[in-house]
């Protein structure tokens, strides 16, 4: 590349900069300034190990709220979605469950329950999400071995945290969507709830 | 060189054309100045218009919203505290609908920082929230406003001339819907 080239790229980099083109997240202020901010991720960092119409694989995890939730109880009971988020106490998945937490009647009505899984521990957890309020939905933590629930559906990322990735899986346990976004932005809850309505038709 | 000066000061020049005012101000609106300039959707709703005062367009700004007062909550329905007040907003909507000599001075609206129209559908349902909320699904408006947490108020007042000022700007909700309408009609200037 011709010198001249090379600085004209440096210097549309540096007014991107200068203008702030990053992407956004709201923040609840109920989090005060305990958000560490890992800024912009690559916005995905995995492969797939599953696809829809897959069996969805098993697993048997620990919940904050005690004891242990296999994925095989819900066999023949409800669908289930599964909702993985990177990290706690960080900007965009700080601001995802707590959404959750008001509507319950769209699962119910479509005879699903939400399961969240990060890689975090059990402790970890229970700060974290006991300042979302009361959540009706398990928390599940895939912590140890480290991420092996994520790994298994491919949605553990290079640096041990998971993708922002929901799975919805039917009564079955048959994967009927696989949505893997960017890291860096909360899914539509209008897209979940879409692919919870196609079950029932 | 020479060129690449030229490319520079075009690139620069199309950066500042195309790029969004949203990117201009970074700061929460100050106390004092004025409300950066925001378009907001007219509402679909013939009782939403009705009560914001708006005729049948695409696009509205704030400050012709037809009322002394505005009241702004930015919020989001992924925030528990904004969850956790939404009664209380509401209630604050209802004593100023219920006082004649206030409902036609001041006026609610909710603004859903990064959430669709649907997210901001639900949130209404869930709570019942009797005035008209509205979406900022990419953010540009939560930008323009310094990405505020949520919730967070801000108040103007709007002069017979048609200019307004901010008269509230603060991080927080209601929590107390008597208390704080005080707090607005004192700092407005109506009480």
């Amino acid at each position: 590349m011709k010198k001249s080239n090379c600085l004209s790229v440096f210097l549309v980099i540096m007014l991107i900069f200068l203008f702030g083109i990053t992407s956004s997240y709201g923040l609840s202020d109920v989090f005060k300034d305990n958000i560490y901010n890992p800024k912009n991720l690559k916005p995905t960092d995995s492969v797939l190990k599953v696809k829809t119409g897959d069996r969805a694989p098993d697993f048997t995890l620990s919940a904050v709220s005690g004891g242990e939730i296999s994925l095989s109880s819900y066999i023949g009971k409800k669908n289930v979605v599964i909702s993985f988020v990177p990290a706690a106490w960080t900007p965009v998945c700080s601001d995802q469950w707590p959404g959750y937490g008001i509507v319950k009647s769209i699962f119910d009505k479509n005879n699903a329950i939400l399961l969240g899984i990060t890689v975090d521990n059990i402790p970890t957890l229970f700060a974290w999400t006991n300042q979302m309020g009361e959540l009706w939905f398990p928390v599940l933590s895939d912590f140890w071995p480290h991420g092996r629930v994520a790994d298994s559906y491919g949605v553990l990322r290079s640096d041990g945290i998971t993708e922002r990735a929901i799975f919805v899986i039917d009564k079955k346990g048959i994967i009927r969507y696989i949505g893997v976004g960017d890291i860096n932005k909360r899914p539509r809850l209008e897209s979940i709830v879409r692919e919870l309505e196609k079950l029932n038709k | 060189m020479k060129k690449t000066l030229i490319h520079f000061i075009v690139i620069a020049v199309c950066v500042f054309v195309f790029s969004p005012p949203v990117i201009a101000d970074q700061s929460p609106p100050r106390e004092g100045a004025i409300l950066p300039e925001i378009n907001l959707a007219t509402p679909v709703k013939d009782s939403d218009r009705s009560y914001l005062g708006l005729p049948v367009s695409d696009l509205f700004k704030i400050p012709q919203i037809n009322a002394r007062v505005v009241l702004i909550e930015i919020f989001s329905m992924y925030c528990p505290h904004c969850q956790a007040d939404a009664h209380t907003v509401n209630k604050l909507y209802n004593i100023i609908e219920d006082n004649p000599k206030l409902k036609d001075k001041v006026k609610l609206i909710g603004i859903g920082a990064g959430n669709s129209s649907y997210e901001v559908e639900v949130f209404a349902k869930t709570y019942d929230v009797p005035f008209p909320l509205f979406s900022d699904m990419d953010f540009s408006i939560h930008k323009i406003l310094g990405e505020v947490r949520t919730p967070y108020f801000m108040g103007i007042k709007i002069n017979n001339d048609g200019t307004h000022r901010v008269f509230y700007s603060k991080l927080g909700g209601v929590n107390n819907a008597d208390k704080f309408l005080d707090m607005m009609l004192r700092l407005s200037g109506l009480k």
